[in-house]
């Protein structure tokens, strides 16, 4: 089994207004607006699945403040955040 | 494993439930830079512990609706006024942490006096000033931040210097004040800009938890839809237009310990700086980019805003007031708010009856009756003690068990020119306050004479300091008695107390006040013990004078 | 009696402060002045806040702020501040936001002078800012009234979450009384409705701004409502003599004194006059002179503006009766003996109709 990507992005499709602003900031460029549109009448971003680093550029770039959440890869399993959504 | 790292901070609202339409979603255009400064500020208060205490002002323009979003005490301010209704907040509210968030037109044009205020006066709150050079929510007027040549709706040729002026530079304003602690301009369009406005925005709020002082964070942020531009486009402007003209960078950070240099600096000018006020709880951690630890409270008031407790019980006593001495009765507080209740007419009543005329006390018979209810007029220059004297025979007179009056003529009077005052001393309830007819005059000077001698009544006793004027009142139907009180006065040891002989003619003459009374009266309004001798002084020469008079004119 | 001689101007700040006022905020004005610089020195004594504001803009604002925080507050004027406090004394409104509002009047428009008038009322009693809205509004006459109508101001705003206002002119506010205080002082209200700044609280936002019409509509609906309530429960007025009276005096603050004593100098003569003096302004006691109007044909409005009381009185007792009205401005207070000439020349010359009447009698027409 390969090693996994470092991170991983979760961007919720309804919340996006597909400004792209995510796209050009993503330093590994994985993220990519999709040709579908969403309930808004956007095309959301969308993760391509692979090559995350969770570096978290684009949640701070993200003028949404809910639509992306960043994941990032533990080897070993450590006492998460205290958050509600935890 | 994965495990999150970053997400919708608590301090958002999961749904926003305030929000018509989409709740979901912002009310704020694709690629807009509130939403980022939202999160960044919310995820800030998650870290540093303190959402409960925070209170949000929001302003008026796209970000009035803040209070969708922030899941903190949220406040909806009036145009441009975020920063006065901040500083009231935070009066009241020392241990919370208010942020006031203010677009340009707010806060720069509308808002530039209160900003300007509350920036000069050091207030514990954290501004964070949305720059984009736009009015947003009104559809793309002129801003001003708006960049010369810039067009807008209101400005539909592009701002001119002639027109318009120079685009303000906020930042650089208030650096010219003394109190700010920290100023810093950063921007939202790459990543790189965008984790230096995060880093500011948590130093500009862990600044106020550290009760250091006034904080601002300006952020230069994009408006691609009324910029009608893309969001990549607007990023692209903003780095290419506001970033030349708007330089980012700290323009003051006064939150490092103070050097020893600039502390004697400081206690030589006389004045000392917010960081060395805070000197309580010295702002020693300077927090490192992305690695804020959370700080937890309780709250470290700055001495500006900390408080004294006043045990309630204390407050009459520390406003004056003397509790009332009534035998038989209980000393319980609640009995004594009672009484006050059942005195004041107003209270739980619709309506309200007309007061008794109770006979309120009554005129010794050693007062003859033309003298008893008197009304009397005061009259000479300013500075003569005009008022004074009014107001010694208004609180003697309540000694005595009168109804009282005083009534002044105020404002530039009081510094120099006339000065005159009525008083009443009555048996009955007062109803005018004005003396429009005079029973007695004391006159002080030569042109209060002449003014009010015409509206004495048939009768009245005219008192007159006849070292000032040389001319007795001609009028055949009055009282006179001439006083040379200012130079009874300088004999004493001041001319200032010729208003005080005045008193002692009038007491000699009308019996209407006796000298415990009197003497008493002057205790209560003069400070200066010395003072008070020579009053007392004054008064019983102005007597003695009187009745020496009186003994001339029997014998 | 533990009695205090005592301005009226520092009467109020007294008696906020036994009402558990804890926050001021303000800018020097004559002839309200002595207010600001009475809260400077009670309100740090007793452990409060007093801030001298950069303008009346601010100082509404920061009450804004500080009832919003939960406090009890207050602020104080005159006519050329007040002008600048409407917007903010709106917002108040809007976001029923209870504060006491302190307006010494004094002569205008404009820079006018610091002498008392009384042309404030229909900025006070009216509105004055944008919108549908009223402020409680309470004229006191004496210095006894500047702290008895102060606590009760108080207790009124949090009541019903709304603005109250001290209306009294230059001479109540300059003037020295004895005065009683209360001999304890009331803890404020724990508000449940503020931002506080605590976790209790976090949820709750004050605003004035509802974005849909419907939703607009209704909050304007739920504040007349509450005027409505006020109309019928806090209407508090004074009527002396008015039983068998042939002319009614009706005036407030300072003008109510004279007209007392109007009254009872009418009364020497023969002359059944009766005084009705409104407490409130806003409400406005309007059944009571319509009942005292059963009985009594003449009323005499005297007011020290051009006109402004005389409307209230004219509507309260419809077109049954004409009200005459006199009226001195600029500083100038009429006398006793001016009024009684003015009653003398009422009885003997019939007033026309409402309309003719609406020609201020004036200086001119006595």
């Amino acid at each position: 089994m390969p090693n996994p990507a470092r991170g991983k992005i979760e961007i919720a499709q309804d919340e996006c207004k597909g400004c792209a602003v995510c796209t050009d900031a993503c330093p590994p460029k994985v993220i990519q607006l999709s040709t579908t549109l969403n309930v808004q009448g956007y095309h959301p971003a969308q993760y391509l699945g692979d090559g995350c680093t969770g570096c978290g550029i684009c949640f701070y770039v993200c003028p949404e403040p809910g639509a992306i959440t960043v994941y990032k890869w533990q080897d070993e399993e450590v006492q998460p955040k205290q958050h509600r959504a935890a | 494993m994965y495990t999150i790292v970053q997400q919708r901070p608590d301090s958002i609202y999961d749904l926003f439930e305030r929000k018509d339409g989409d709740q979901h979603v912002t009310h704020y255009c694709p690629g807009c830079g509130h939403g980022v400064i939202h999160k960044m500020i919310a995820e800030c208060l998650d870290d540093l512990g303190v959402q409960d205490r925070t209170i949000l002002v929001s302003p008026v323009g796209c970000s009035v609706f803040a209070y969708y979003y922030f899941d903190v005490g949220n406040v909806q301010a009036p145009h441009g006024r975020a920063p006065a209704v901040a500083t009231g907040i935070k009066r009241s509210r020392p241990g919370s942490i208010v942020l006031s968030y203010q677009g340009d037109g707010d806060l720069a044009a509308i808002g530039g006096n209160e900003i300007l205020h509350a920036a000069n006066r050091g207030e514990d709150i954290t501004v964070f000033f949305v720059n984009n050079a736009i009015y947003g929510m009104t559809g793309g007027q002129m801003a001003p931040t708006s960049l010369l040549g810039q067009k807008t709706t209101t400005s539909p040729f592009g701002r001119t210097l002639q027109n318009e002026g120079y685009p303000m530079r906020v930042c650089e304003l208030l650096a010219a004040l003394e109190a700010p602690v920290y100023l810093e301009r950063t921007a939202i369009f790459d990543s790189k800009n965008n984790m230096r406005t995060r880093k500011a925005i948590r130093k500009a709020i862990q600044n106020q938890i550290d009760g250091l002082g006034f904080s601002l964070v300006e952020i230069l942020s994009p408006c691609p839809t009324i910029w009608k531009m893309t969001p990549q486009d607007a990023r692209k402007w903003l780095n290419e237009n506001m970033i030349p003209y708007y330089k980012p960078g700290v323009y003051r950070d006064k939150t490092a310990p103070p050097t020893k240099s600039i502390v004697t600096l400081q206690a030589a000018s006389g004045s000392s700086s917010a960081a060395s006020e805070a000197g309580q709880t010295p702002a020693t951690k300077v927090p490192a980019d992305n690695a804020v630890e959370p700080s937890s409270p309780p709250p470290a008031p700055s001495r500006r805003t900390a408080r004294k407790e006043v045990p309630l019980v204390e407050v009459p006593s520390l406003l004056g007031i003397r509790a009332t001495e009534r035998p038989g009765e209980t000393s319980g507080s609640a009995a004594l708010l009672g009484n006050y209740n059942e005195r004041s007419r107003f209270f739980d009543s619709t309506v309200s009856p007309a007061p008794p005329r109770s006979e309120a006390g009554f005129f010794p018979s050693t007062v003859p009756e033309k003298y008893q209810n008197p009304q009397i007029k005061i009259a000479g220059f300013g500075g003569q003690g005009v008022l004074l004297l009014g107001e010694v025979l208004a609180e003697s007179g309540m000694l005595s068990g009168y109804r009282v009056s005083w009534l002044p003529s105020y404002g530039p009077e009081m510094r120099g020119g006339t000065a005159h005052c009525h008083v009443r001393l009555s048996q009955h309830e007062i109803g005018s306050p004005l003396v429009s007819r005079p029973t007695i005059l004391l006159s002080l000077n030569k042109p209060s004479l002449l003014k009010f001698l015409p509206e004495a009544t048939p009768g009245a006793l005219i008192i007159y300091n006849s070292s000032l004027i040389d001319e007795p009142p001609v009028r055949d139907d009055i009282e006179t008695v001439p006083l040379s009180a200012t130079e009874i006065a300088e004999k004493i040891g001041s001319p200032k107390v010729a208003n005080m002989v005045m008193i002692g003619g009038l007491m000699a003459r009308t019996h209407l006040l006796s000298k415990e009374t009197v003497f008493a009266a002057i205790d209560a309004l003069v400070k200066n013990q010395a003072l008070i001798e020579l009053n007392r002084r004054a008064i019983e020469a102005g007597m003695q004078a009187v009745l020496e008079l009186e003994a001339v004119l029997q014998s | 009696m533990s009695k205090e001689l005592i301005k009226g101007n520092e009467a109020i700040v007294k008696a906020a402060i036994l009402a558990g006022c804890r926050a001021y905020f303000g800018y020097p004005i004559t002839p309200a002045s002595e207010i600001a610089e009475a809260a400077a020195y009670y309100f740090p004594t007793v452990g409060g806040t007093f801030l001298q504001a950069e303008s009346e803009v601010a100082s509404i604002n920061m009450i804004y702020g500080a009832s919003s925080a939960g406090l009890r507050c207050m602020t104080g004027s005159s006519g050329p501040g007040i002008s600048l406090m409407q917007e903010g004394i709106s917002y108040l409104a809007g976001s029923e936001l209870p504060c006491v509002i302190a307006d010494i009047m004094r002569g205008g428009p404009g820079l006018g002078n610091i002498g008392p008038e009384q042309g404030d009322y229909n900025q006070m009693v009216k509105g004055g800012g944008h919108g549908n809205y009223h402020n409680i509004v309470l004229a006191p006459n004496s210095a006894q009234e500047m702290c008895d109508l102060t606590i009760l101001a108080f207790e009124l705003a949090d009541k019903y979450r709304n603005p109250a206002v001290v209306l009294a002119d230059g001479y109540i506010g300059q003037m020295m009384e004895p005065v009683d205080f209360p001999e304890t002082a009331q803890e404020a209200p724990v508000k449940d409705w503020a931002a506080r700044g605590d976790a209790a609280t976090r949820k709750n936002v004050i605003t004035s701004i509802y974005l849909s019409h419907e939703a607009l509509e209704q909050h304007e609906l739920r504040l007349a409502e509450k005027y409505r309530r006020i109309r019928e429960s806090e209407v508090r007025y004074e009527a002396y003599q008015v039983s068998d009276a042939e002319i009614v005096l009706v005036g407030y603050g300072i003008v109510s004194r004279v007209l007392k004593s109007a009254v009872d100098m009418a009364r020497h003569y023969g002359i059944r006059a009766g005084l009705f003096r409104p407490i409130t302004l806003f409400p406005f006691p309007t059944q009571q002179l319509a009942e005292i109007s059963m009985s009594t044909e003449r009323f005499l409005t005297v007011e020290l503006s051009d006109g402004q009381l005389v409307d209230d009185v004219r509507l309260a007792i419809s077109r049954r009766h004409p009200c005459d009205f006199y009226s001195r401005m600029g500083g100038c207070v009429p006398s006793t003996e001016e009024v009684f000439d003015v009653i003398r020349s009422t009885i003997s010359h019939p007033a026309e109709c409402n309309e003719a009447m609406a020609v201020p009698m004036g200086l001119h027409a006595v």
